[in-house]
């Protein structure tokens, strides 16, 4: 692997940029291998990293239907944050946050982390005590949260709207001073770069038509570039999960939507914290190019299609102009949707399902981006050791029959 | 903004509309005899199929519960039926 720094940059601006090397390799499948991942996001692709990383395991192929990161993991809102309610989310999503922290040291490359801070904005004074519930939840669960006061919060968001008439009022809100954003397709060019070169096959353009089965163990897939032999099988697809364990006749608790996402046209920094109203549902932050990359809530029509429908966009942008009448003068740039698969207790499913041998990493819903490092890394020790990591245990699909929702939909007070 | 037929009303916008559950989710009985990971499929697990569904939805302004037949990829809906026993 070419390693990246100011001297190679320098090394290669000398000489044309002629030098450089692809930052992973193109693989064809090989007939076996000791682990197989479909999906070629960043949940899939932190697993092969961690799996050659952490557990020497290299014999790994990462399948993916399209390409690197053209999925959930490119078309999100870029935004790393673990200001959660429950003690096992809260250990989950800040596991992803501490990864996050050292990523671009130890994968040399950089994912731009900027942790400029979130701030929750609360207009009532049920939602400040839910805040403060919250905030003291944050900081009784070991992680960075605090309640903020309506002046402090005014000065974080500077051209939020304080006019006499305004409908959401800022009380104040949670703070949580190490969340913010990356950059999400650099998430996926990095853990694949990092993967490919411990020896990861990374395969795209091939699809999953099937799971071989027998005896009750998985002993391969089906795919459009042909059988793959492996006893070992992870899941990181988000919507293509219920399809492809149709495949071994399991039914997931998840419905699959439409989850839109909006950029302006870039303009000078004017918004520097990652905010959301919970008035209007709408978040936003300003991106390192200027654009204001801002999104709200689910289309509320199960679907697969990559594409939102209308009233969702109104809604939203709505939103983003009562929290910010400036931004009326903004012209949107794009707009564009994901598929997202979310649970009936807005929290993941990690584990095994199915056949002996397989194990999902799905469920994120609306908010996988954030945890990519986490499920890679708690995905890779599924398959290397068979057995939940201590963090990944409360996410298994058995909590819903034994009645041990995680339910964060209602816990962290977001809007979906 | 996309239109739902209604059964009983005819096409409305998408917005007066809410997705329920997927059609044939029929409730175990009896409950004495439910084994807890049979109730957890009932409660939770949906199939979310990519193509056609046959759903439950609500016209939010009617109140009428109704059956609707659509393609989850393309959004084409082919049929709008009451649901069994229901006269339009």
């Amino acid at each position: 692997m070419q390693r990246y720094s100011a001297l190679s940059l320098l090394r290669q601006g000398l000489a044309g940029h002629k030098g450089w090397q692809s930052a992973w390799s193109k693989a064809t499948p090989k007939p076996a291998y000791d682990a197989v991942i479909i999906g070629g996001g960043g949940h899939g692709l932190a697993t092969a990293y961690y799996l050659a990383k952490a557990h020497g395991l290299t014999r790994v192929a990462v399948l993916e239907r399209g390409w690197i990161g053209g999925g959930n993991t490119g078309r999100n809102t870029t935004v790393c944050r673990s200001n959660y309610f429950f003690p096992e989310s809260v250990a989950l999503y800040d596991l992803a946050l501490r990864l996050y922290e050292g990523l671009s040291r130890e994968i040399n490359y950089n994912v731009m982390l900027s942790q400029r801070g979130m701030l929750i904005a609360a207009h009532t004074p049920a939602q400040m005590e839910i805040c403060n519930r919250i905030a003291n939840a944050m900081q009784i669960n070991g992680v960075d949260g605090k309640l903020m006061g309506a002046a402090e919060a005014a000065a974080k968001v500077p051209l939020a709207n304080t006019a006499p008439d305004a409908r959401y009022k800022l009380m104040g809100g949670i703070w949580q001073g190490r969340a913010g954003t990356a950059r999400h397709d650099a998430v996926a060019w990095g853990y694949a770069r990092a993967a490919s070169a411990l020896g990861v096959d990374i395969i795209e353009t091939c699809e999953v038509t099937g799971i071989d089965v027998q005896d009750g163990a998985v002993t391969g897939v089906e795919t459009t570039l042909g059988p793959i032999r492996t006893e070992r099988l992870g899941i990181a697809a988000a919507g293509a999960t219920p399809g492809l364990m149709a495949h071994v006749d399991v039914t997931l608790p998840i419905h699959d939507y439409a989850l839109q996402a909006f950029v302006s046209e870039p303009v000078k920094p004017c918004l520097d914290t990652v905010l959301l109203y919970l008035g209007t549902g709408t978040y936003v932050s300003q991106s390192d190019k200027g654009e204001l990359v801002f999104g709200g809530g689910l289309d509320r029509v199960p679907t697969h299609g990559q594409r939102g429908n209308l009233p969702v966009q109104e809604a939203v942008t709505a939103g983003l102009l009562e929290m910010f009448p400036a931004f009326g003068q903004l012209r949107l740039l794009r707009q564009w949707a994901g598929v997202v698969d979310v649970v009936s207790d807005s929290s993941p499913l990690i584990g095994p399902a199915g056949p002996e041998g397989v194990f999902i990493n799905c469920g994120w819903g609306t908010g996988g981006f954030k945890a990519i490092p986490a499920g890679g890394w708690l995905l890779a020790h599924l398959l290397a050791k068979g057995t939940h990591h201590e963090i990944s245990r409360p996410f298994d699909l058995r909590r819903f029959a034994e009645g041990r929702l995680i339910d964060e939909a209602a816990g962290s007070g977001i809007a979906h | 903004m996309q239109r739902f037929p209604c059964p009983f009303c005819g096409p409305r916008d998408e917005t007066e509309f809410h997705f329920a559950v997927e059609a044939g989710h029929a409730r175990p009985e009896p409950a004495g005899a439910v084994s807890d990971a049979a109730w957890a499929a009932y409660l939770y697990e949906a199939a979310s199929p990519k193509g056609t569904t046959r759903e439950v939805w609500l016209h939010l302004t009617c109140g009428e519960y109704f059956l609707l037949t659509r393609d989850t990829l393309t959004r084409a809906v082919n049929a709008s039926e009451p649901l069994p026993g229901v006269a339009p």
